[in-house]
Protein backbone atom coordinates (compact mmCIF):
# COMPACT_ATOMS: atom_id res chain seq x y z
CA UNK A 1 0.00 0.00 0.00
CA UNK A 2 1.48 3.35 -1.43
CA UNK A 3 0.80 6.10 1.10
CA UNK A 4 1.39 10.01 -0.34
CA UNK A 5 -0.46 13.31 -1.31
CA UNK A 6 -3.18 11.14 -3.61
CA UNK A 7 -4.21 8.72 -0.59
CA UNK A 8 -7.30 9.85 0.69
CA UNK A 9 -8.15 8.76 4.39
CA UNK A 10 -12.05 8.59 3.26
CA UNK A 11 -13.18 5.58 0.57
CA UNK A 12 -14.57 6.74 -2.45
CA UNK A 13 -17.78 5.23 -3.49
CA UNK A 14 -17.60 3.29 -6.63
CA UNK A 15 -20.42 2.25 -8.95
CA UNK A 16 -20.78 -1.24 -9.03
CA UNK A 17 -23.58 -4.15 -9.48
CA UNK A 18 -23.65 -5.31 -5.68
CA UNK A 19 -26.62 -7.56 -5.35
CA UNK A 20 -28.89 -6.32 -3.21
CA UNK A 21 -29.73 -7.33 0.43
CA UNK A 22 -32.94 -9.18 -0.79
CA UNK A 23 -30.78 -11.60 -3.36
CA UNK A 24 -28.17 -11.69 -0.72
CA UNK A 25 -30.31 -13.46 1.96
CA UNK A 26 -32.56 -15.35 -0.87
CA UNK A 27 -28.66 -17.13 -2.09
CA UNK A 28 -28.32 -18.21 1.79
CA UNK A 29 -31.50 -19.76 2.62
CA UNK A 30 -31.10 -22.97 2.80
CA UNK A 31 -32.83 -25.67 0.51
CA UNK A 32 -35.23 -28.61 1.66
CA UNK A 33 -35.86 -31.82 0.22
CA UNK A 34 -39.40 -33.12 0.35
CA UNK A 35 -40.53 -36.64 0.52
CA UNK A 36 -44.28 -36.42 -0.55
CA UNK A 37 -46.90 -39.48 -0.12
CA UNK A 38 -47.69 -41.61 -2.63
CA UNK A 39 -49.90 -44.56 -2.51
CA UNK A 40 -47.13 -47.57 -3.57
CA UNK A 41 -44.15 -47.09 -1.65
CA UNK A 42 -43.91 -49.02 1.40
CA UNK A 43 -44.32 -47.79 5.13
CA UNK A 44 -41.46 -50.07 5.63
CA UNK A 45 -39.59 -49.14 2.57
CA UNK A 46 -39.72 -45.67 3.08
CA UNK A 47 -38.61 -45.82 6.99
CA UNK A 48 -35.43 -47.89 5.59
CA UNK A 49 -34.87 -45.56 2.89
CA UNK A 50 -34.18 -42.78 5.25
CA UNK A 51 -32.02 -44.72 7.77
CA UNK A 52 -30.42 -46.13 4.52
CA UNK A 53 -29.66 -42.59 3.33
CA UNK A 54 -29.63 -40.23 5.59
CA UNK A 55 -28.61 -42.43 8.59
CA UNK A 56 -31.67 -41.51 10.77
CA UNK A 57 -32.22 -44.03 14.29
CA UNK A 58 -34.81 -46.71 13.53
CA UNK A 59 -37.21 -44.13 15.77
CA UNK A 60 -36.36 -40.90 13.48
CA UNK A 61 -37.06 -42.78 10.10
CA UNK A 62 -39.96 -43.75 11.65
CA UNK A 63 -41.02 -40.53 12.83
CA UNK A 64 -40.88 -39.01 9.57
CA UNK A 65 -42.55 -41.95 7.11
CA UNK A 66 -45.46 -41.46 9.84
CA UNK A 67 -45.42 -37.59 8.79
CA UNK A 68 -45.14 -38.27 4.90
CA UNK A 69 -47.90 -40.86 5.56
CA UNK A 70 -50.48 -38.36 8.19
CA UNK A 71 -49.22 -35.10 6.61
CA UNK A 72 -48.42 -35.93 3.11
CA UNK A 73 -44.88 -34.47 3.28
CA UNK A 74 -41.80 -34.47 5.10
CA UNK A 75 -38.48 -32.22 5.30
CA UNK A 76 -35.71 -35.10 5.43
CA UNK A 77 -32.63 -32.87 4.74
CA UNK A 78 -31.35 -29.70 3.94
CA UNK A 79 -28.46 -27.34 3.03
CA UNK A 80 -26.94 -26.03 0.28
CA UNK A 81 -28.43 -26.33 -3.02
CA UNK A 82 -25.54 -28.77 -5.03
CA UNK A 83 -26.17 -30.92 -1.45
CA UNK A 84 -29.85 -31.09 -1.40
CA UNK A 85 -29.67 -31.77 -5.32
CA UNK A 86 -27.93 -34.44 -4.25
CA UNK A 87 -30.22 -35.96 -1.76
CA UNK A 88 -33.07 -35.53 -4.12
CA UNK A 89 -31.09 -37.51 -6.45
CA UNK A 90 -30.55 -40.55 -3.56
CA UNK A 91 -34.63 -40.53 -3.28
CA UNK A 92 -35.51 -40.77 -6.90
CA UNK A 93 -32.40 -43.89 -6.98
CA UNK A 94 -34.59 -45.68 -4.58
CA UNK A 95 -37.91 -44.48 -6.34
CA UNK A 96 -39.40 -41.69 -3.26
CA UNK A 97 -40.98 -38.76 -4.88
CA UNK A 98 -38.57 -36.37 -3.37
CA UNK A 99 -38.44 -32.42 -4.53
CA UNK A 100 -36.50 -29.33 -3.34
CA UNK A 101 -37.51 -25.64 -2.25
CA UNK A 102 -36.05 -22.81 -1.33
CA UNK A 103 -37.07 -22.51 2.49
CA UNK A 104 -39.10 -18.78 2.49
CA UNK A 105 -38.20 -16.20 4.66
CA UNK B 1 -43.69 -72.69 3.21
CA UNK B 2 -42.94 -71.77 6.34
CA UNK B 3 -41.09 -69.05 8.52
CA UNK B 4 -39.02 -66.23 6.36
CA UNK B 5 -38.33 -66.85 2.48
CA UNK B 6 -35.20 -64.74 2.78
CA UNK B 7 -32.84 -65.24 5.68
CA UNK B 8 -29.52 -64.42 6.07
CA UNK B 9 -26.78 -67.31 6.63
CA UNK B 10 -23.76 -66.91 9.32
CA UNK B 11 -21.66 -66.46 5.97
CA UNK B 12 -23.20 -63.41 5.46
CA UNK B 13 -25.08 -64.34 1.82
CA UNK B 14 -29.05 -65.15 2.01
CA UNK B 15 -30.73 -67.86 1.55
CA UNK B 16 -33.70 -67.55 -1.14
CA UNK B 17 -36.44 -69.63 -0.99
CA UNK B 18 -38.88 -69.48 -3.31
CA UNK B 19 -40.97 -71.48 -5.07
CA UNK B 20 -40.31 -72.60 -9.44
CA UNK B 21 -43.62 -70.12 -10.73
CA UNK B 22 -42.53 -67.22 -8.57
CA UNK B 23 -38.97 -67.01 -9.66
CA UNK B 24 -40.98 -67.80 -13.36
CA UNK B 25 -42.32 -64.70 -12.59
CA UNK B 26 -39.11 -62.71 -11.13
CA UNK B 27 -37.14 -63.78 -14.47
CA UNK B 28 -40.07 -62.23 -16.59
CA UNK B 29 -41.41 -59.44 -15.08
CA UNK B 30 -37.51 -57.73 -15.41
CA UNK B 31 -37.29 -57.82 -19.32
CA UNK B 32 -40.80 -56.53 -19.30
CA UNK B 33 -39.86 -53.42 -17.07
CA UNK B 34 -36.32 -52.84 -18.68
CA UNK B 35 -38.84 -52.23 -22.60
CA UNK B 36 -40.83 -49.91 -21.00
CA UNK B 37 -38.04 -48.39 -19.40
CA UNK B 38 -36.87 -46.93 -22.94
CA UNK B 39 -40.29 -45.15 -23.50
CA UNK B 40 -39.65 -42.32 -21.17
CA UNK B 41 -42.93 -40.16 -22.45
CA UNK B 42 -45.00 -42.77 -21.07
CA UNK B 43 -47.04 -42.11 -17.67
CA UNK B 44 -46.29 -45.71 -16.23
CA UNK B 45 -42.07 -44.62 -17.04
CA UNK B 46 -42.23 -40.77 -16.12
CA UNK B 47 -43.01 -42.39 -11.82
CA UNK B 48 -39.59 -43.51 -12.33
CA UNK B 49 -38.23 -40.12 -13.20
CA UNK B 50 -40.01 -38.16 -10.86
CA UNK B 51 -39.80 -34.05 -11.22
CA UNK B 52 -37.33 -32.47 -8.73
CA UNK B 53 -38.23 -28.91 -8.98
CA UNK B 54 -41.95 -28.20 -9.54
CA UNK B 55 -42.23 -24.92 -9.91
CA UNK B 56 -39.45 -24.22 -12.05
CA UNK B 57 -39.46 -26.28 -15.88
CA UNK B 58 -36.04 -25.19 -17.08
CA UNK B 59 -34.19 -26.31 -13.55
CA UNK B 60 -35.76 -28.90 -13.81
CA UNK B 61 -35.08 -30.19 -17.12
CA UNK B 62 -31.23 -28.88 -16.25
CA UNK B 63 -31.66 -32.08 -13.54
CA UNK B 64 -33.09 -34.41 -15.38
CA UNK B 65 -30.64 -33.78 -18.66
CA UNK B 66 -28.09 -34.49 -15.51
CA UNK B 67 -29.05 -37.38 -14.06
CA UNK B 68 -31.60 -39.14 -16.72
CA UNK B 69 -29.62 -41.90 -18.08
CA UNK B 70 -27.45 -42.54 -14.47
CA UNK B 71 -31.14 -43.34 -13.04
CA UNK B 72 -31.98 -45.46 -15.90
CA UNK B 73 -28.44 -47.29 -16.14
CA UNK B 74 -28.86 -48.17 -11.99
CA UNK B 75 -32.25 -49.76 -12.95
CA UNK B 76 -31.50 -51.48 -15.88
CA UNK B 77 -28.29 -53.13 -14.02
CA UNK B 78 -31.11 -54.07 -10.99
CA UNK B 79 -33.72 -55.44 -13.25
CA UNK B 80 -30.46 -57.69 -15.07
CA UNK B 81 -29.51 -58.92 -11.33
CA UNK B 82 -33.26 -60.05 -11.10
CA UNK B 83 -33.94 -61.75 -13.70
CA UNK B 84 -30.42 -63.37 -13.78
CA UNK B 85 -30.19 -64.33 -10.24
CA UNK B 86 -33.82 -65.30 -9.77
CA UNK B 87 -33.18 -69.00 -9.56
CA UNK B 88 -30.40 -68.93 -7.11
CA UNK B 89 -30.32 -70.56 -3.94
CA UNK B 90 -28.14 -68.09 -2.22
CA UNK B 91 -27.55 -64.17 -3.45
CA UNK B 92 -24.87 -61.75 -1.38
CA UNK B 93 -25.71 -58.07 -0.06
CA UNK B 94 -25.14 -56.24 -2.88
CA UNK B 95 -27.33 -58.26 -5.27
CA UNK B 96 -30.21 -58.15 -2.54
CA UNK B 97 -30.10 -55.04 -2.50
CA UNK B 98 -30.33 -54.64 -6.81
CA UNK B 99 -33.37 -56.90 -5.89
CA UNK B 100 -34.78 -54.60 -3.77
CA UNK B 101 -34.42 -51.63 -6.03
CA UNK B 102 -35.71 -53.86 -8.75
CA UNK B 103 -38.89 -54.79 -6.96
CA UNK B 104 -39.40 -51.53 -6.48
CA UNK B 105 -39.27 -50.32 -10.16
CA UNK B 106 -41.65 -53.14 -11.40
CA UNK B 107 -43.82 -52.12 -8.07
CA UNK B 108 -43.68 -47.93 -9.47
CA UNK B 109 -44.51 -49.19 -12.88
CA UNK B 110 -47.04 -51.78 -12.38
CA UNK B 111 -48.55 -49.58 -9.21
CA UNK B 112 -48.68 -46.56 -11.61
CA UNK B 113 -50.56 -48.63 -13.99
CA UNK B 114 -53.10 -49.81 -12.08
CA UNK B 115 -53.51 -46.39 -10.57
CA UNK B 116 -53.59 -47.91 -7.21
CA UNK B 117 -55.11 -46.50 -4.06
CA UNK B 118 -53.56 -47.66 -0.70
CA UNK B 119 -55.90 -50.59 -0.62
CA UNK B 120 -55.83 -52.80 -3.40
CA UNK B 121 -57.34 -55.23 -1.53
CA UNK B 122 -60.58 -54.20 -2.70
CA UNK B 123 -60.33 -55.25 -6.32
CA UNK B 124 -62.96 -58.10 -6.91
CA UNK B 125 -61.84 -60.84 -8.25
CA UNK B 126 -64.19 -60.43 -11.35
CA UNK B 127 -62.18 -57.08 -12.29
CA UNK B 128 -60.00 -57.74 -15.32
CA UNK B 129 -56.95 -56.17 -13.87
CA UNK B 130 -57.29 -58.90 -10.84
CA UNK B 131 -54.09 -61.11 -12.28
CA UNK B 132 -52.66 -58.05 -12.46
CA UNK B 133 -53.30 -56.87 -9.13
CA UNK B 134 -52.32 -60.48 -7.84
CA UNK B 135 -48.48 -59.90 -9.10
CA UNK B 136 -48.51 -56.46 -7.73
CA UNK B 137 -49.30 -57.65 -4.14
CA UNK B 138 -46.77 -60.94 -4.24
CA UNK B 139 -44.35 -58.17 -5.16
CA UNK B 140 -45.39 -55.76 -2.30
CA UNK B 141 -44.98 -58.99 0.01
CA UNK B 142 -41.67 -60.13 -1.70
CA UNK B 143 -40.33 -56.58 -1.26
CA UNK B 144 -41.24 -56.59 2.32
CA UNK B 145 -39.39 -59.99 3.26
CA UNK B 146 -36.23 -58.14 1.80
CA UNK B 147 -36.77 -55.25 3.89
CA UNK B 148 -36.81 -57.04 6.65
CA UNK B 149 -33.74 -59.25 5.81
CA UNK B 150 -31.61 -56.00 4.93
CA UNK B 151 -33.53 -53.78 7.48
CA UNK B 152 -31.76 -56.34 9.90
CA UNK B 153 -28.30 -55.24 9.23
CA UNK B 154 -29.02 -51.73 9.62
CA UNK B 155 -28.35 -50.20 13.21
CA UNK B 156 -31.39 -49.10 14.81
CA UNK B 157 -28.86 -45.83 16.53
CA UNK B 158 -28.31 -43.26 14.25
CA UNK B 159 -29.31 -38.96 13.93
CA UNK B 160 -32.40 -37.85 15.31
CA UNK B 161 -34.35 -35.04 13.93
CA UNK B 162 -33.35 -31.35 13.56
CA UNK B 163 -35.37 -29.19 15.58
Amino acid sequence: MRSGPVSRSQPQPVEVDEPTFDEDVRLDRPWMVIVWNDPINLMTYVTFVFQKLFGYSKAAATKLMLDVHNKGRAVVSSGPRERAELDVFRLHEHGLWATMEQATA
Amino acid sequence: MLGPRIKRRRDGRFSLRLTLPERGLLRMLPLEAQGLLEQRGDPVVRRVFPVAYPGDAEADSAYQELVGSELARKHRDELDVLASTADASEIDSTQLGQWLGALEVLRLMLGTSLDVSEDVDDVAESDPRSSQVAVYRYLSWLQGEVIDALGAMLPSEGREIEA
